[in-house]
């Protein structure tokens, strides 16, 4: 017997929540001690945290920062009744040697080079990457900037750099002139031909003349004199630039119906994602120049540069490919259909989307190249780990450790970190709420 | 299918079809690989006309009609489009996909855009029509579909019944003067289904040029002057769609009509 029969005669008001499910009491029981076994698990880690701490704390808490030398910190330390080998940071090294750490041989009166230089990347970034928040001429300046920063860098006269943009701009102009009387073909390899005619043999003529009545120069700085976080950053930035564009062509190659172009990106991409990045580096330092022209002297960074863009746009390539093979192939047959052509259809359709879905690959490849440059130390470039060597066979802080690989592992965490985050919020702002 | 299909009924006085012919398919032969998918194909089609081809999967009916504009390519026979033969030359094959619409059956319209972007894009990049005539038209089309207020939307934040009438709309900014529907109410709920066959209906009655896969054999008696029954890789039977469904002629149509009539 039941009475199915019931209706509600007076509404119920609401009531406040239990105290135990708000508040921090609230927080603590769902997040920390929810089950007997989190609470263990909870108790167990913050066990690991206090070990931790308590070892790192009380090294890292170190009034050495005004010593001179590794002698002198234990001296300090030895006055505080601190005794052992771990008894407290030496950070006198890092007041002492920061600046090299982030300038190398960098000579100090050009120091704000460097740093006019990286102060206009974050310039010549911002309307790429806050596309929505800056004014959209201000890409006029990005366009310009990969010419600016060699030449704030390395000086020397200001009409090379202008040089070489000018073999873009007339390439530019006899595609477009081509183009427009023949095919556009025609105009493409026209205009490649015509900006490298200018290069190779007009651009150093033209700018070596203009200088010499106009001399608008900079004094140069030499490569070796570079080090430090200022040589990762040059090398980092330069061949991240590379590397997206040059990856973006290969994945597109390899997926190509032409034989022939297939099989040289796919071999390219192999090759290089078969051989050990210390090696390309060694080929760089050593054969490369064997192999140019007799008397030609082709600076190491750009050697470093041109090996670490190759490298990292093979794999650049393999993610890219990852995010083309995630999209239907109902976007290509929808844009076929509207009669978009082959670039067009790459350009607005499929490279949008295949880049959003690479993003996470395409940070973590960046992330991946910028902490591969502290490798050029093998070849004897002064890189942070390098100059930690170079500081260590200083007598005064001979047997210094810690301090330096923690400075150095900072410098390179907040870069790191500061794209992994900008790559979080590129993912959420191209959310479109679809699949 | 079923026979519920459109609320509204199709005026087919409306419906003019024209001495004019806009498809012209002769003895045209596809293999994929060694499978022989369409065999000694031969139809020509008027301005104006509504076809709907019928079939069971795998009956070709699909690959016939993305041939018509180049999405698959035929190895032997002529296709003409408009009085352009397609063939591997680029130039033709943009050219009729300039005057051929089509409307896919998982609608293909492109998440990382809004719908306004989704419409305006063909016409500013491949038409070269300004922007803002690009808008007005994609508002003028959008209007007709039923959907201006989605403009500013992604797709994926639209139901399946307005992603389709949204790619109908997007085809018809280009201004074709055929249109491709390939199975467009397969993947719908059955009660979004009316909505895309009303806009189809209206089209029809502005005398556009219409070759339909379906099932929706509602749809093929109300709007179709022909219906083509395919099987195998050919066309099997043709005929006027009453004349077609209640006197089928081949036991092949017989069959096939039973099963999808059934019940």
């Amino acid at each position: 017997m039941s009475d199915v029969s019931f209706v509600r005669t007076d509404m119920l008001s609401e009531q406040e929540p239990p105290a135990s499910s708000v508040g921090v009491i609230g927080w603590m029981r769902s997040n920390l001690f929810s089950s007997w076994g989190n609470s263990i698990l909870s108790l167990a880690s913050m066990a690991f945290l206090y070990l931790i701490l308590s070892a790192i704390l009380p090294w890292a808490i170190s009034p050495t920062w005004g010593a001179t030398s590794l002698a002198e910190c234990r001296e300090i330390l030895h006055g505080l009744g601190r005794e052992g080998h771990l008894s407290g940071a030496c950070w006198g090294v890092i007041r002492d040697r920061w600046v090299q750490l982030f300038m190398g041989f960098y000579p100090s009166e050009f120091y704000w080079r460097p740093i006019l230089t990286f102060i206009l990347l974050f310039v010549a970034l911002a309307p790429v990457l806050f596309a929505d928040k800056v004014p959209a001429k201000l890409i006029w300046f990005s366009a310009l900037y990969p010419f600016l920063m060699p030449w704030l860098l390395w000086g020397g006269s200001l009409w090379v750099p202008l040089a070489v943009l000018a073999g873009f701009v007339i390439g530019f102009l006899v595609h477009g002139v081509v183009s427009k009387k023949m095919s556009g073909l025609a105009g493409l390899i026209a205009g490649l031909v015509a900006a490298v005619v200018w290069w190779m043999f007009l651009a150093g003529i033209v700018s070596g003349a203009l200088t010499s009545i106009i001399p608008l120069a900079l004094e140069s700085v030499e490569s070796r004199k570079f080090g430090g976080l200022l040589l990762s950053l040059t090398i980092g930035v330069v061949a991240i630039g590379f590397s997206l564009p040059i990856g973006v062509v290969l994945a597109l190659g390899r997926q190509s119906d032409l034989l022939i172009v297939r099989a040289l990106c796919v071999g390219f991409i192999e090759f290089i994602r078969g051989v050990p990045l210390i090696t390309l580096l060694f080929v760089a330092s050593t054969l490369l120049n064997i192999f140019m022209p007799p008397g030609t002297n082709f600076d190491i960074i750009m050697r470093v540069i041109m090996m670490a863009t190759l490298f990292s746009a093979a794999y650049m390539a393999e993610v890219i490919r990852g995010g083309l093979a995630a999209l239907p192939t109902g976007q290509y047959e929808g844009a076929d259909s509207l009669g978009l052509n082959y670039w067009q259809a790459q350009r607005l359709i499929i490279m949008p989307q295949a880049l959003k879905i690479s993003i996470p690959g395409i940070v973590s490849t960046f992330i991946g190249l910028f902490k591969d440059t502290t490798l050029v130390s093998v070849i004897g470039l002064l890189d942070p780990l390098g100059l930690s060597n170079a500081i260590r066979a200083d007598a005064a802080w001979n047997g210094i450790v810690w301090e330096l690989y923690g400075f150095i592992a900072l410098m390179f965490w907040v870069f790191c970190f500061s794209m992994s985050r900008y790559s979080m919020y590129l993912e959420r702002k191209l959310q479109t709420g679809h699949r | 299918m079923s026979e519920m299909a459109t609320k509204r009924t199709a005026d087919r006085a409306k419906m003019q079809v024209s001495d004019e012919i806009a498809i012209e398919i002769t003895n045209m032969n596809k293999w994929y690989g060694s499978f022989h998918v369409l065999k000694d194909i031969n139809l020509t089609v008027n301005q104006g006309e509504r076809i709907v081809i019928a079939g069971p999967s795998g009956s070709g009916k699909s690959t016939l009609i993305r041939c018509l504009n180049a999405l698959e390519e035929h190895q032997q026979g002529r296709i003409m489009v408009d009085g352009t033969e397609l063939s591997n030359d680029l130039k033709n094959i943009d050219k009729i996909r300039r005057e051929v619409g089509m409307v896919f059956q998982h609608f293909n319209l492109f998440p990382h855009l809004t719908i306004l972007e989704n419409l305006t894009l063909a016409p500013i990049w491949v038409r070269k029509t300004p922007k803002q005539e690009a808008e007005e038209t994609a508002m003028h089309f959008l209007e007709k579909v039923k959907i201006p207020e989605q403009a500013l939307k992604y797709p994926g934040q639209l139901s399946g019944g307005q992603q389709q009438r949204v790619a109908i709309a997007r085809s018809l900014c280009m201004r074709p003067r055929i249109m491709l529907f390939d199975e467009p109410t397969s993947a719908l709920d059955p009660e979004m289904i009316k909505e895309v066959l009303d806009t189809m209906i209206e089209l029809a009655e502005e005398g556009m040029t219409m070759l339909c896969v379906t099932h929706e054999m509602g749809f093929a008696r109300q709007v179709a002057n022909r219906v083509i029954f395919m099987d195998e890789g050919q066309i099997v039977e043709q005929n006027e769609p009453e004349e077609l469904f209640n006197n089928p002629k081949s036991p092949r149509t017989k069959l096939f009509l039973s099963q999808i009539l059934g019940h």
